[in-house]
């Protein structure tokens, strides 16, 4: 079994953002980058799957030589290789020509990805990677078993869940529940050691089409200061629900 | 030259979402200069003469038992077919979770640019310019797109809904479907009779403060005043206290509704990540101190488990009077 785990590399969840000064770009000062949280999900499940049935495990990012300590730390978590290829990733569609140049070339028979990155929250990359590769895909992936090349899945759907079976190969746009938070695999020292010698493949970017353009960033509007209302004068708070915020 | 809108259904019945939908098409048609047309896919118990309420005059409703189940692909074969039909070459899809599945195959499939994530109707048509949230709520930016097809996907609950009084005229399609990549729906499981969560406009939130699942009966009658769905933050639907599904945040689900009322949740980053972008937030804690009063609009201090049920109480008075 190959299997190719597609990271985005992103800020901290707990990062402050910021845009510079001409408010043409995200401001990267002082911002810790880490490997996408739903990518995780799904980097740990790529080495169940290895773990219990053999093959490989195989990490890409698109993106420019600063993603290569977010590549080696997927290494040092229990990938096998690693593939950036050289590029910026500023609009979703060229991402997933790229990516879907090296899935043709290798015959991977199952590329996890995430269900959106939580920098652009676009939830373009992966559906376009299977509709350019013309394979099965599922968004919102909690659930992915094997048996040979059937695959079951569960995807979320508005207030709900589904089962499905499809044939690898096939993509997914994972999230928690591919495994759970407390199996998710941390480096530990043996593994950062071993991550050092591990392949990481530099490509040079395939030609691709950039679709969109990014314009000016802003903050969303500060909100006013917030009114304190006496926990014994509740009657208060639907007063101003109803009269103030119109919402009731 | 057309708008067309994906009308989302669900066993014969639109989804709430597709209304919005409908209106921030007519919206984006009127600033072009051209017609909305909505397409529904499936057999229908609702009558999509409705549609009209939201400014879109004309529906093709394409039935047939291939809809029955949702097909990311089948469904983006089915817009495209619909999309050379009547010239259009903008399309509107609400980000729901199925719209999320289309949108990108939808692209590729049209050689379309797409822009998701949108939080308002476009503000130039060209070149397709269209505000959208980026890094989970904590930022906005505009994106536009100059290829001669353009698909937008937007946050449920962004532009809202107002109702007028036309009907729109209903005419059958048919489309054709190539060959797509198998896959098979085996089993659904999906609430029933409650408002889903990522298309509510008022939203009941519990956290670690509610101390236990036995609890949330209180959350669920408030929710009930309000006619509001409801949610938790991360650790309630880690512990298996509150289904997935109902866990907003960064890493849980965005969600924009009109009112969001927080019981028992501290307010972390990641949690008002998925929430700020919230028209009004209600904080009840029992800690002045809790980092959410500084993003609430109004705040209680005091014991949830005396606050909520009083102010259930309150609202049920509200609504008798009113
Ligand atoms: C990578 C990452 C991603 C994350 N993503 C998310 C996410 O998507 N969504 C999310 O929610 N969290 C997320 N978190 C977790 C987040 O950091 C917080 O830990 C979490 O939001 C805290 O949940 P809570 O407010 O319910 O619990 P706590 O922080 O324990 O807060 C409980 C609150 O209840 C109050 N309280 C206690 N008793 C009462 C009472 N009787 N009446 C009233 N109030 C009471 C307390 O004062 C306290 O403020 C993420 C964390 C990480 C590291
Ligand atoms: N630059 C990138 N390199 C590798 N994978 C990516 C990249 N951007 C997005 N992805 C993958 O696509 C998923 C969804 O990202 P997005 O479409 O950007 O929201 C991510 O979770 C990754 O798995």
């Amino acid at each position: 079994m190959k299997v190719l785990v597609c990271i985005s590399h992103v800020p901290d969840t707990t990062s402050k953002i910021n845009f510079t000064s001409d408010n043409k770009e995200f401001d990267k000062n002082g911002v810790q980058f880490v490997i996408n949280p739903y990518d995780e999900f799904g980097l740990t499940r790529a080495i169940w799957i290895k773990e219990k049935q053999g093959g490989t495990v195989t990490v890409l990012n698109v993106g420019k030589a600063e993603t290569e300590p977010t590549l080696r730390k997927a290494l040092a978590i229990g990938a096998d290789d690693a593939i950036r290829i050289d590029a910026e990733p500023t609009d979703a569609f060229y991402v997933a020509q790229q990516i879907a140049a090296v899935v043709k070339e290798n015959n991977y028979d199952l590329v996890i990805a995430g269900r959106e990155s939580i920098d652009y929250n676009g939830g373009q990359v992966p559906g376009m990677l299977a509709a350019l590769l013309k394979w099965p895909f599922v968004n919102g992936c909690m659930g992915l078993e094997l048996d040979g090349n059937k695959a079951s899945l569960i995807r979320e759907i508005d207030g709900g869940k589904e089962k499905l079976s499809a044939s690898l190969p096939l993509v997914i746009g994972g999230q928690k529940g591919l495994v759970e938070e407390k199996d998710l695999r941390i480096p530990n020292m043996r593994g950062i050691m071993s991550a050092r010698t591990k392949p990481l493949n530099v490509k040079d970017a395939t030609n691709g089409d950039h679709r969109t353009s990014v314009g000016n960033y802003e903050k969303p509007a500060p909100k006013s200061a917030v009114k304190m209302i006496d926990a014994d004068n509740i009657e208060e708070l639907v007063n101003l629900l109803h009269s103030e915020a119109k919402v009731i | 030259m057309s708008v067309l809108v994906y009308i989302e259904s669900w066993e014969g019945k639109f989804k709430k979402n597709s209304f919005e939908a409908a209106q921030y098409a007519a919206k984006t048609a009127a600033a072009i200069g051209t017609e909305a047309i909505g397409v529904t896919l499936g057999d229908l118990q609702d009558d999509a003469s409705v549609i009209g309420k939201y400014g879109v005059k004309k529906v093709i409703s394409v039935k047939g038992s291939e809809f029955k189940s949702f097909d990311n692909y089948k469904v983006a074969e089915a817009l495209k077919s619909v999309a050379e039909q009547q010239g259009s070459d903008t399309i509107i899809i609400s980000g729901t979770w199925n719209g999320k599945a289309v949108a990108p195959v939808l692209a590729v499939a049209m050689d379309a640019g797409l822009i998701t994530n949108a939080v308002e109707v476009p503000s130039s048509t060209s070149p397709l310019t269209v505000k959208r949230s980026v890094f989970s709520s904590k930022g906005l930016v505009e994106y536009s797109t100059e290829t001669p097809k353009r698909i937008i996907a937007f946050i449920p609950n962004s532009i809202g809904v107002s109702e007028g009084e036309s009907q729109a005229e209903v005419a059958e399609g048919s489309v054709s479907i190539g060959d797509v990549p198998a896959m098979e729906v085996t089993e659904t499981d999906r609430v029933k009779g409650k408002i889903l969560l990522p298309e509510a406009e008022r939203v009941v939130s519990g956290g670690r403060g509610m101390k236990g699942p036995d609890n949330w009966g209180m959350l669920e009658e408030l929710a009930d005043v309000l006619d509001a769905a409801t949610a938790c933050s991360k650790p309630v639907s880690d512990m298996g206290w509150r289904p997935h599904t109902e866990h907003v945040g960064q890493t849980g689900i965005a969600i924009n509704p009109n009112l969001y009322v927080a019981v028992g949740i501290s307010g972390a980053i990641q949690h008002l990540a998925g929430v700020s972008s919230s028209k009004t937030i209600v904080v009840i804690n029992n800690d002045a101190e809790a980092p959410f009063f500084k993003a609430a609009d109004y705040g209680v201090v005091g014991d949830a488990f005396e606050v909520v049920p009083k102010l259930t109480e309150a609202l049920r008075n509200f609504k008798e009077n009113n």
